[in-house]
């Protein structure tokens, strides 16, 4: 029944995905795709799911640096400045 | 050899990048640890998919932002300044994970892994769904960047093969587009895609089952 529509099966559905978000599919795959989606519950969770992901992904990057870091790149920016200038 | 569309377009973000530039050029302090706050923590974690370990990534890094010092009168802003930045960074890390002998040919083994983003036995014969995703809307936002969360992300990108863990770094971490990376990695589009599909598959399988 979750064929029905699109002709894609779900195992492969969730090969695809990445494609999609990555806008590679061509037009037609796209519309098999998008009309899979619509139908089937479990291949739309895990889209959403992927979707998330992502958005996590995105703010892993919220981290400060070592105060031990900072001060010897503040260290190497003076060295350069005295020599280079 | 790829040609490069010329960049003349004013952006804010061109603007930005040459305010910056001429002010390290000026040898502005400021403007340099704004740019090492930025970005530093960003370049250690790029840097650790190339080379052994942390320490060594702090290195590269350290590196990194001296060759943008050095070379930041060579700055064209033909990229973004960040993505100058990065293009050091990767260079450098480059040499120094081959220096450090982790330079197994990595790619030719990722490309050949077929892993599928789904265990098999989660579908039928029919290739549909048996043990089909959970919805994720219920799960508050908060739960997902929670610690916990976020070193099972650390944790599942760490073990990743080192290009996939490149790759997903640069284009889901840092946000760079596709094309960046192509130049950045210097992989085909079809193969920065299958990569990043492996990764994104095992960050959201890691994920699941966190959640579950």
């Amino acid at each position: 029944m979750r064929l029905v529509g699109s002709g894609i099966p779900c195992r492969q559905m969730v090969e695809l995905v990445t494609d999609y978000l990555e806008g590679a599919l061509s037009w037609r795959e796209r519309r098999r795709f998008e009309r899979h989606i619509a139908g089937c519950d479990g291949c739309r969770a895990y889209l959403e799911q992927m979707r998330r992901t992502l958005r996590v992904l995105g703010r892993l990057d919220e981290e400060t640096i070592s105060p031990e870091a900072r001060d010897a790149l503040l260290h190497a920016f003076r060295d350069w400045r005295a020599e280079a200038r | 050899m790829r040609v490069r569309p010329l960049e003349h377009k004013p952006s804010p973000e061109a603007d930005a990048d040459a305010a910056f530039v001429e002010r390290l050029r000026a040898g502005d302090e400021a403007a340099f640890m704004e740019l090492v706050e930025r970005y530093q923590p960003a370049l250690v974690r790029l840097a650790q998919s190339f080379v052994p370990s942390r320490a060594v990534a702090e290195e590269v890094a350290q590196e990194t932002w001296l060759g943008v010092l050095n070379g930041i009168d060579r700055f064209e802003g033909r990229s973004s300044l960040k993505t100058w930045i990065f293009r050091i960074l990767v260079n450098r890390a480059k040499t120094r994970g081959e220096r450090e002998s982790r330079s197994v040919p990595f790619s030719s083994l990722e490309r050949e892994d077929g892993e599928p983003a789904v265990d098999p036995d989660r579908f039928g014969a029919d290739g549909a769904w048996s043990s089909p995703p959970r919805s994720w809307e219920g799960e508050p936002e908060a739960r997902l960047l929670a610690g916990e969360a976020r070193s099972v992300i650390d944790a599942e990108i760490a073990k990743l093969p080192p290009v996939q863990r490149q790759v997903i770094t640069l284009r889901d971490v840092e946000g760079f587009g596709a094309a960046e990376v192509r130049d950045l990695l210097d992989l085909t589009d079809g193969n920065q895609r299958v990569l990043l599909h492996r990764a994104r598959s095992r960050v959201r399988r890691a994920l699941e089952e966190y959640l579950s």
